[in-house]
């Protein structure tokens, strides 16, 4: 240890030397202490979104390093939320990073007692196997009275609440090119 | 909701959640809004601080009751006794605000003289057709027009001969009206036909003592309700209404919420600040997801989609779809416009616009006629993204053993739900009801994207659009539905190229060309974004609905989002701090429609367009500039003088009077009564709940008439109610809610080790009466059960849950959180498997609000033991009620 720092680690030094005669402010800091800065300090960027879970909309701020979420808060420039989130909005980092998500694509086949890996290519090409088949097994060119119905009603697809304006877009747009009628979401729940 | 959408004319919450703080009286019912919109809750207190009076009127007492100014605790499911009452109140004592209700409002219409009301009927209005179990609106109608399916009526599919109402899911609009003369109307609001005098009539019997009877509050807690309510509105002073699905999920759910835009039309709140009707949405984009509807009912916009009864092509379609006046009179571009922007060059005017490529819809293919669908076999592939429905839709049990019956089930979520893991963790697999190696069905899991993993944009309960951008990458096979939906259809369309079927045409000529990026190819959201926005011919971004043609020049995917991208600029993206703008705050984000914040806000100035007063001014006609102004968007022609008469034969919006706030409506006024767009009558009535151990203390047509049930299916049965033997076994209300700490079906929050922490078990909150009555203990053990199935629970014995006393006796409610299933960080008891799927007429909407139960100490049978003993106890009840040679069947009017 230098001179200058043991002379700083005596308490009283400090004290007159920062303006801090009581000895209550900075002064009495450890070096702990006056190192410490928050963890959004590291951060790489900072992506502005919005919390996933009621329709509230508080504004989000989400801090990234190394490709990695380091920690979401509520960005206090929202005229809705003003920087506030309630106990979810302030769980979407352990929601976005939590032990039990899932990364891979997994399968059942029928009457099957387990999962099995399957690649996500795969799974895409059988998915759409499944549709084109099903569709056309299921056609529905015309009503048993005879109007035009043009549609299968052997397919039906659930969820959108949680999801993207743009996700229910094109959602909506590919099932009715498909013919598929029974498109439904939470508003019904 | 199509109650918002025929009274007003946008079925969109139709203020924003900031404004609240303008409002002198919030009455908070159907909702509790501190616990499960807590940060919204703030403008709510705001208000409070500024001295306004918060009413919680809520079978339960929350954290909401403990921040309002009082808490009225009624029996759940009397909501339309309360407000019925207040309605009274305000004809009673002369409350209405005079000049508001006959300048704005349809009051002073004479109805169609063949109408007869509930008050007349013993429960039910004229038209009703026991055979069908479904009413013909025509004797609603306003006299001498004629009945026209307009936009309003989005769900006919009835024979000539009959005419009904229209469902949609959360923002059906209404504005459909008859085709004729302008109707006939009394200014002074003294003929007996006119709205005004019906009104009068149908709640001369919602008496405050009624009131206290029916909903179990008491005289005094109604009428100081009613008379601070009354006391909050006029020139100077404003109330709102605040709901959520606390209204929602009744079989009257939507009637339940026209009684508050009643209210809030004769008082004069709507369209000014610190007023209007907030409906509080529970999912992030539940009001975009029906704006751009995942929906079967509805197309881009709130456009019906084609009915299967009505085969004629697009002129037909236009035709029905057009109304009169207002907005809805431009039905043909918004439709054209979206036809041209999914078959771009293909669609011309030579064919329609490609309108043929559409498919067409039966009254119902809503999501539980498709799980009756699916427990008969006759829905092969289903695809579920970000959804639970094993344990977010009522009677999961019928709805698991739905998902057995499939050939594949996809499953798209960010952990493994109940939905993906039924086939081998699920109460029937415990019970051996259903047996792993028995079940056919091929189940695809995969991974999705969470919110920080993909660009996009949410509509949020109070219509604004906002912008979430990608933060980090999608880890190993997670994606978002962006892409799988647009690789789904780029494969499929690969696969069908060379087909030479007319089926496939839809799939080969849809527009279908997103830029990707990156090595997932991830299609770029914001081009999804700027076509639902809209082009013109040479490729340039609209800036608004108003721009849209309906000659092919113009393409757009939903016209009420027109705009959002205007000048190539995601509006959604904005973010302009609070504190650098004015309280409306225009510059952060972009609401529906052309970014008007306060829906009808033409309203919150006089006929003359002054401001009513000086405090709540907002919107107002400048006469220098010769247009509309204001700290909001005018919601209103921004060049139409208050003294504009429409000319003879003018049509869309050029036939709203200048004095006629209501844009959507094909009058321009306020619907206190709605002649049409609703199935189940043009005036909210008390009716009980589908299962209630209660009588109707006003008719002897008990529950809504309309309401939809499933009498046939085993998989759904349904207890005695009211006087029939039976009915005690079943002797108490059960009510569904959410925590704070928990989201939906719990798909989000049982999997997060927080949230899990902070609320580790499943409970059932009772009463210590009941407590004492049932031997319950707190913390300890309980089985809770219905005719559908029994759970366990741990036992919370509070006096929040309050016992209703009616006519002396005392009857109890029983709380349950629905968060709870077989899989995550915290299991337990799934709340819906209690529910049944008797539904709402109008949007086929549950009734997990209100329906009957018992409840004992002690934990549930395991395994087959389950079942069993919950058909010994369902035939206790149905023997009982058949034995007894005194009932006839329940309403042998009812369908099916």
């Amino acid at each position: 240890m230098g001179f200058t720092k043991l002379l700083e680690s005596w308490p009283v030094v400090r004290q007159l030397r920062d303006g801090d005669p009581l000895g209550l402010g900075r002064s009495a800091q450890s070096e702990r202490s006056r190192t410490l800065e928050p963890r959004i300090a590291k951060a790489d960027h900072v992506a502005q979104s919005i919390c996933p879970y009621c329709a509230v909309g508080c504004a989000q701020l989400v801090y990234v390093k190394d490709g990695e979420v380091i920690q979401i808060e509520g960005d206090p420039a929202s005229p809705i939320s003003r920087g506030r989130l309630c106990p979810k909005g302030s769980a979407s980092k352990a929601y976005h990073s939590s032990p039990l998500r899932e990364y891979k694509v997994k399968y059942r086949r029928p009457y099957g007692t387990h999962w099995e890996e399957l690649p996500l290519d795969q799974a895409m090409d059988m998915i759409v196997d499944r549709i084109i088949r099903t569709r056309e097994e299921t056609w529905q060119a015309e009503t048993e009275d005879g109007n035009p119905a043009k549609r299968t009603m052997g397919i039906a697809n659930l969820g959108g609440a949680t999801l993207d304006n743009e996700e229910n877009y094109l959602m909506k747009k590919l099932l009715t090119a498909l013919g598929i009628v029974q498109v439904e979401n939470q508003a019904r729940i | 909701m199509p109650s918002l959408g025929t009274s007003f004319g946008r079925g969109g919450a139709t203020d924003y959640q900031q404004d609240l703080m303008n409002s002198d009286c919030i009455v908070i019912m159907g909702s509790n809004m501190a616990e499960n919109h807590p940060v919204g809750f703030q403008w709510v207190m705001e208000a409070r601080e500024r001295g306004a009076h918060v009413f919680h009127v809520d079978p339960r007492f929350t954290r909401t009751s403990a921040m309002a100014t009082r808490h009225v605790g009624i029996r759940a499911g009397s909501d339309i006794a309360f407000l019925g009452g207040i309605v009274n109140y305000i004809l009673e004592n002369e409350r209405w605000f005079d000049e508001y209700v006959k300048r704005y409002t349809n009051a002073p219409v004479i109805i169609n003289e063949e109408f007869s009301d509930t008050e007349d009927n013993d429960g039910l209005f004229s038209g009703w057709d026991p055979e069908q179990g479904k009413y013909d609106v025509t004797t609603w109608q306003y006299a001498g027009t004629s009945v026209h399916g307009a936009a309003g009526n989005r769900e006919a599919g009835f024979q000539d001969s009959h005419v009904s109402g229209h469902a949609a899911g959360h923002g059906g609009a209404g504005g459909g009206m008859s085709h004729g003369n302008p109707p006939e109307t009394d200014d002074t609001l003294e003929h007996p036909r006119c709205v005004f005098q019906i009104l009068k009539r149908h709640y001369a019997r919602y008496t405050p003592e009624l009131v206290a009877d029916t909903c179990g509050c008491s005289v005094d807690e109604f009428l100081h309700v009613a008379k601070t309510l009354c006391d909050s509105s006029g020139r100077e002073k404003t109330g709102a209404f605040v709901y959520a699905v606390g209204w929602t999920q009744h079989t009257k759910g939507v009637q339940l919420i026209r009684t508050a835009a009643i209210i809030q039309l004769l008082l004069g709140n709507m369209g000014r600040p610190g007023g209007g009707i907030m409906a509080l949405r529970g999912h992030a984009s539940i009001q975009g997801s029906t704006d751009i509807p995942t929906l079967y009912d509805t197309l881009p916009g709130y456009l019906e989609m084609p009915h299967v009864e009505h085969y004629g092509g697009l002129d037909e379609y236009i035709e029905r779809s057009t109304a009169p006046g207002g907005w809805w009179g431009n039905a043909s571009s918004y439709m054209v416009s979206l036809l041209k922007a999914w078959w771009g060059a293909a669609a011309t005017k030579e064919n329609d616009f490609c309108f043929e490529y559409l498919p067409r819809i039966d009254d119902d293919n809503s999501n539980y006629w498709t799980v009756r669908q699916m427990l008969e076999g006759k829905v092969k592939g289903y695809l579920v993204c970000g959804q639970n429905p094993a344990v977010g839709s009522a009677n999961g049990k019928a709805n698991r053993l739905a998902l057995a019956q499939l050939d594949w089930l996809v499953v798209r979520d960010v952990v493994e739900i109940e939905t993906a893991a039924f086939w081998y963790d699920s109460p029937e697999i415990e019970s051996g009801e259903l047996t792993t190696e028995q079940i056919p069905t091929e189940v695809f899991f995969m991974p999705a994207s969470s919110h920080v993993e993909k660009d996009g944009s949410f509509t949020n309960t109070q219509r604004l659009l906002q912008w979430h951008h990608k933060a980090v990458e999608p880890k190993e096979d997670c994606r978002s539905e962006l892409w799988f939906y647009y690789h789904l259809g780029k494969k499929i369309r690969e696969k069908l190229e060379e087909s030479q079927d007319p089926k496939d045409r839809p799939v080969q000529d849809l527009t279908w060309h997103y830029p990707t990026s990156g090595q997932h190819e991830e299609p770029n959201a914001e081009s999804v974004l700027a076509e639902i926005s809209g082009w013109d011919a040479k490729g340039q971004a609209l800036a608004g609905y108003k721009l849209l043609k309906d000659d092919g020049t113009t393409a757009c995917g939903c016209w009420i989002y027109c705009g959002v991208f205007a000048d190539g600029i995601n509006m959604a993206a904005r973010r302009k701090p609070h504190w650098e703008q004015s309280y409306t705050a225009l510059e952060w984000a972009w609401a529906w429609p052309a970014n008007r914040r306060l829906l009808y806000n033409r309203a919150s100035a006089d006929p003359d367009g002054k401001p009513w007063s000086e405090r709540k001014k907002l919107v107002w006609w400048d006469p220098k500039q010769e247009k509309w102004t204001g700290t909001d968007t005018p919601d209103f022609d921004e060049e139409k003088s208050p003294d504009y008469v429409p000319p003879d034969g003018a049509r869309g919006p050029d036939a709203i009077r200048g004095d006629h706030p209501f844009i959507m409506q094909a009058d321009g006024l306020g619907w206190i009564y709605v002649p049409q767009g609703l199935n189940d009558g043009p005036l909210p009535t008390h009716y009980e709940p589908h299962e209630s151990p209660f009588a109707n203390p006003l008719y002897s047509q008990r529950a809504n008439p309309a309401r939809q049930q499933n009498k046939d299916l085993p998989e759904d049965p349904y207890a005695p109610v009211a006087d029939e033997p039976g009915a005690e076994v079943y002797p108490y209300v059960a009510t569904t809610y959410r925590l704070t700490e928990h989201h939906t079906a719990g798909g989000m929050s049982r999997f997060v080790d927080y949230l899990s922490e902070l609320q580790p078990q499943m409970f059932v909150e009772v009463h210590p009466e009941l407590a004492e009555e049932r031997g319950l203990e707190n913390g300890g053990w309980a089985t809770i059960s219905s005719p559908r199935s029994a759970i366990e629970a741990r036992v919370l014995v509070t006096d929040r849950m309050r016992p209703v006393r009616i006519n002396g006796a005392t009857r109890h409610q029983v709380g349950l959180p629905y968060h709870w299933g077989t899989r995550g960080l915290t299991t337990g008891g799934a709340a819906n498997d209690l529910s049944h799927m008797a539904l709402d007429p109008n949007v086929h909407i549950q009734e997990v609000k209100a329906f009957s139960c018992d409840i004992r100490p002690g934990r549930r049978p395991k395994g087959p033991a389950l079942p069993a003993a919950v058909a010994e106890k369902r035939e206790q009840a149905l023997s009982r009620r058949e034995q007894d040679p005194h009932v006839e069947p329940e309403e042998v009017t009812e369908t099916t």
